[in-house]
């Protein structure tokens, strides 16, 4: 569980988050949305700890990640996992040593348990015959599923994903997101997802936090998003002809 | 940003690069990839150089001292000196902050601007000392070497240069190479090559590590790095040598 209190970061004189407060739940894929430039990245990178924020608090299962020194929140993003909107994989390592990376740098695994836990992430994300290519030599949607493997590499406990269809077409798209949903179920993990692809937050949106202007507008389900009065949201998600007949289908 | 801000930036990243590496077997097979990467990629120019401007320092020395009172081994002994205390420390370092210099910024900065380092900052890794300290430990240890080497195949080059256009006899050119010789003078520029290599290592690390944006701003990088590391080497060898052979 991720628990966020009144969070807020400026850069400057530009006010990015205003008192964002939320809890994510474990085993649930939460999603954030938002257009370009509400600050959803900006809030990801918060709660993932690249950004400093201003004040207000982030709790990892009850542990103030902002209170902790260097050494305590380098503890809590062992347990951390991320898959970044182009992937971020190593480019000078190929597609095993990528998802072995953080098993060489943190595991007190044997050579054959590593070798082992690689082949089985590779295996779940549905990577074969591959190990050796280089991120240069694979398509987006293979990068974006070793990232994955990558991520849970080190069997986390909360697994962020930025933007994580972004650029893949709708089959692979959907391919992507559920298997993000099938492994948080599968390992109980607390999963945000920062999206404005409204395919996925009809598939896989659990749970749904929206933000408009650096302000929380809104937070509920999918479901809940039909029923929904908050104007802002209504034409962020039913902004496409699709959706709106969706809507009214529905 | 102004000379005093990128003082304290530079402090604040030296500190981050200079912390204790996380894993010592990972740091040790980095060093080696990047002893490969950084020294043995290099000796190709390094000789290349070395040979031809021990050649053009032999033949300009020879026609310009063309003077039955000057004796010829001054040839030799020119080169050597010539080698040693400038052109294998200071020229090849220039030379290097333009090859290993462009490709550690664009290295470090595309890791920048596609996400690597903060894919690894979010696994919980230092990634300044990760990246860039292998970096810095590999070119202190290899450059000296790669200094040798050129004096060796500068004094060579001019030795040849010499024989083939029988400007001085080859006995002469020895004996030169032999003449007046002050070892303090290898120690001067074995320190120097150090300096500069933390310079041609550090410095471009720098700029590629806070880039911002994309490629047009890993490119601005690349140049911003190759310029000031070579003003800085040229600085740190007039420094250098006021206080070294004063």
């Amino acid at each position: 569980m991720i628990r966020l209190d009144k969070l807020n970061k400026s850069f400057g004189d530009l006010k990015v988050l205003n008192d964002i407060s939320i809890t994510f739940e474990a085993g649930k894929t939460n999603l954030i949305i938002g257009q370009s430039g509400s600050g959803k990245t900006v809030l990801l990178k918060s709660i993932i700890g690249l950004h400093e924020v201003d004040n207000g608090s982030i709790f990892y299962d009850d542990r103030d990640f902002t209170a902790l020194n260097h050494k305590g929140k380098k503890e809590i993003r062992k347990e951390m996992g991320m898959v970044f909107q182009g992937g971020a994989l190593f480019d000078s390592f190929n597609v095993e040593e990528n998802v072995r990376f953080p098993l060489d740098m943190f595991s007190k695994m044997s050579e054959k348990e590593k070798n082992n836990r690689v082949s089985f992430c590779l295996d779940r994300v549905n990577i074969q015959n591959a190990n050796h290519l280089y991120p240069s030599e694979i398509s987006g949607g293979m990068q974006k599923r070793v990232a994955i493997a990558r991520a849970i590499a080190l069997n986390p406990k909360y697994l962020f994903c930025d933007e994580p269809n972004s650029g893949l077409d709708p089959v692979t798209a959907i391919v992507i997101d559920n298997l993000i949903q099938e492994i948080t179920k599968e390992f109980n993990m607390t999963t945000i997802i920062n999206t404005h692809d409204m395919n996925s937050v009809m598939e896989i949106g659990e749970k749904i936090l929206f933000i408009s202007k650096g302000y929380k507008a809104w937070e509920g389900t999918k479901d809940e998003i039909f029923n929904t009065e908050n104007q802002a949201l209504n034409d962020f998600v039913f902004a496409s002809d699709l959706f709106k007949n969706i809507k009214k289908s529905t | 940003m102004n000379l005093f801000e990128h003082v304290g930036k530079f402090s604040r990243f030296l500190i981050l690069v200079l912390s204790k590496p996380e894993k010592g077997k990972l740091f040790f097979s980095q060093i080696v990839k990047e002893i490969h990467k950084l020294g043995i990629n290099s000796i190709g120019i390094v000789v290349i150089i070395s040979l031809f401007m021990g050649a053009v320092i032999a033949l300009q020395t020879a026609y310009n001292l063309m003077n039955p009172l000057l004796p010829e081994y001054l040839v030799g002994y020119t080169t050597r000196e010539s080698m040693i205390l400038e052109f294998s420390s200071t020229i090849v370092g220039l030379i290097l902050a333009g090859k290993v210099g462009s490709n550690i910024a664009s290295e470090i900065g595309s890791m920048r601007v596609t996400e690597q380092i903060d894919a690894l900052e979010i696994m919980g890794i230092n990634s300044a000392s990760y990246l860039i300290l292998p970096k810095i430990v590999a070119a202190i240890f290899i450059n000296p070497f790669l200094y040798v080497l050129s004096v060796f195949v500068g004094i060579l080059g001019g030795l040849l240069a010499s024989y083939l256009t029988s400007t001085v006899p080859l006995s002469d050119f020895i004996y030169g190479t032999q003449f007046g010789f002050i070892p303090y003078y290898i120690t001067y520029s074995l320190v120097k090559t150090v300096v500069f290599a933390f310079i041609i290592t550090a410095i471009p690390s720098y700029y590629g590590y806070y880039v911002k944006g994309g490629a047009l701003e890993v490119g601005k990088a690349s140049t911003k790095a190759v310029v000031n590391s070579s003003i800085l080497i040229l600085l740190a060898n007039v420094i250098l040598t006021q206080i070294l052979l004063k």
